[in-house]
């Protein structure tokens, strides 16, 4: 038997399952590789093979309005990681390491909220609410989303860490007549550190993708990457996509990368 | 005494019950202290938001489409039970409702594959593998099916040789496929968690007393994995819901559903208020949802 002990499969329907599996990661990762592949075609026809070409590249990186977007989008996805990732932290903390306090549940169920929420509806939100309040729209309301969607997301992965820690390191600090300060500088915070980098590498994720509520709050010169590329699909599909498309997918792979080193490193 | 009381478990305070709920109560403001940062943020920039558009939907529409905040009226919920609207919600509701099935079907078979494989290390690097398109960008991956559905991609070709299929780009199935693709991680990930968690001890015993490997999977592993398939399902089926990045996309004039309908209003249609009841409907939805979570004696997502 090559399964768990008592996973009670058969042979064939595991069989079936393995078959099924690697269908499923064709599925996954054959259109991803089409795009990159695509990319180094010289063809000017997107979906045909041109021989082997870095025009798109060379197009790309001599683009004025995307690399002024793609600077947008660094410094908008560093604020606001930043923040949310201390605030999300703090959250966290606050839900698991304190069994009771006034409104817990209320902040708990509005916390998961962000993360279900269609991304056209927070979208619609935020926009009705500068506009109501009467803050110009631009790099800061962008931010201001950016940050109010990956508090949520830091909180989930946080939280995650601190439910696995024993919380004896943290009585014996406190019985050595740590302070909680100390205890949390030298103890707690080394121990959650995996979850909050992990957490944080996640908000840059999010950030650094996000289209539609971006593209509801931004206001005049404050377009990031991904609106800008979303507009260009829209008018016409072209091969610079492409090229634009596989650096997207190289970043957020080396975030999953950086994300799962710092997670192994117990 | 400064540690002792800063400790509420020490035993000094245990035995003194009015010592022993002041500490409580210190404890307690602690904890809310510590949630304040994100509790105010989320207040200013979520919840206030999220109650402007229930108020925006009741006012009236101005000149330029924005809403006035006078002459309150019902009009824009009333839109709602139009033909050409309700057309639009029923669809909707129709594709979140069939994606959600389809990547429960395909992704309850594909987590558990991967939560039963014998070694830790193949487990890890499947859930990798998993992990990786999950964080790719959104927008990319659905626009690489643009390009696989090109009408002179090689899907159409294969599609038109064999007569299967035509052409699939700008209908519904293609929006299908694009929403199906792009949220099927969101689907793996929580049964991956709640499948991995199983004591297979127990079907085990199931089997031991004569059930069937169908019986034991219907009594026992399918009830244990329910946590992930009830996550799985709520992230999957209310972002879909409100999808519009894929239907953009992917679809066409006549696969126009709730996220596409609800960008119009606030840009060519000019009715802030009849996109703001248009959200608010879908909030309801997702309060309600999260409320039968939360009920159902879940933890976490």
């Amino acid at each position: 038997m090559t399964l768990h002990e008592g996973a009670a499969t058969g042979r064939r329907l595991d069989r079936m399952l393995t078959i099924n599996g690697w269908l499923v990661f064709a599925f996954l990762y054959l259109p991803i590789l089409v795009v990159i592949g695509f990319s180094f075609s010289g063809a000017n026809n997107v979906g045909t093979w041109g021989g082997f070409s870095l025009r798109w590249y060379e197009r790309m990186l001599g683009n004025g309005p995307l690399i002024h977007a793609l600077q947008n989008t660094l410094w908008i996805a560093l604020f606001s990681t930043i923040v949310a990732t201390v605030f999300g932290t703090a959250a966290a903390l606050s839900l698991d390491r304190y069994r009771r306090w006034v409104s817990k549940g209320t902040f708990d169920a509005v916390l998961y909220m962000p993360v279900i929420i269609p991304d056209v509806t927070m979208a619609v939100m935020l926009l009705l609410w500068f506009t109501q309040i009467g803050l110009p729209l631009g790099r800061g309301t962008i931010i201001l989303a950016h940050i109010a969607f990956n508090i949520s997301f830091v909180a989930i992965v946080v939280r995650a860490r601190l439910a696995n820690m024993d919380p004896a390191m943290e009585e014996a600090a406190a019985d050595l007549y740590a302070s909680r300060w100390a205890t949390f500088r030298r103890v707690t915070l080394p121990l959650i550190m995996p979850g909050v980098l992990g957490g944080g590498l996640l908000a840059l994720t999010l950030s650094l993708d996000d289209v539609v509520i971006t593209s509801f709050v931004q206001g005049p010169g404050s377009t990031t990457l991904p609106v800008h590329v979303f507009g260009l699909i829209r008018r016409s599909v072209t091969p610079e996509i492409n090229a634009v498309s596989t650096l997207m997918v190289t970043a957020s792979m080396i975030l999953v990368f950086a994300s799962l080193a710092i997670q192994r490193r117990e | 005494m400064t540690m002792l009381d800063q400790r509420p478990d020490s035993q000094q305070e245990a035995a003194n019950p009015e010592l022993e709920r002041r500490a409580e109560r210190r404890e307690s403001w602690r904890g809310f202290f510590h949630a304040v940062p994100a509790y105010a943020y989320l207040i200013a920039f979520f919840v206030l938001p999220l109650i402007i558009v229930f108020v925006f939907s009741f006012a009236s529409r101005g000149r330029t489409g924005r809403p006035i905040l006078d002459n309150w009226n019902l009009d824009a919920w009333t839109k709602l039970t139009e033909p050409l609207v309700s057309t639009i919600v029923g669809r909707s509701l129709f594709v979140a409702a069939l994606n959600t099935v389809l990547c429960l079907i395909i992704g309850y078979a594909f987590a558990y594959w991967i939560a039963t494989r014998p070694k830790q290390s193949t487990r890890t690097l499947l859930l990798i593998l998993v992990l990786i398109p999950f964080w790719s960008n959104f927008l990319v991956r659905t626009y690489a099916w643009r390009i696989l559905l090109d009408s002179d991609g090689y899907i159409t070709q294969i599609g038109e040789f064999t007569g299967l299929w035509g052409r699939m780009l700008f209908t519904l199935p293609a929006v299908f496929l694009g929403l199906l693709y792009g949220f099927l991680p969101f689907m793996v990930l929580p049964l991956y968690a709640a499948i991995e968690r199983i004591d297979w001890s127990l079907v085990e015993a199931g089997r031991d007393l004569y059930a069937s490997g169908t019986r034991a999977f219907l009594k026992i592993t399918l009830p244990l994995s329910r946590p992930g398939i009830i996550a799985g399902s709520i992230l999957v089926f209310i972002p879909s819901l409100g999808a519009y990045v894929t239907p953009d996309i992917l679809g066409g004039a006549k696969t126009t559903l709730l996220g596409n309908f609800i960008v119009t209003q606030f840009g060519a249609a000019r009715n802030w208020p009849f996109g703001s009841a248009l959200s608010g409907a879908i909030l309801i939805v997702m309060v309600l949802t999260t409320i039968l979570y939360f009920r159902s004696g879940a933890r976490t997502l």
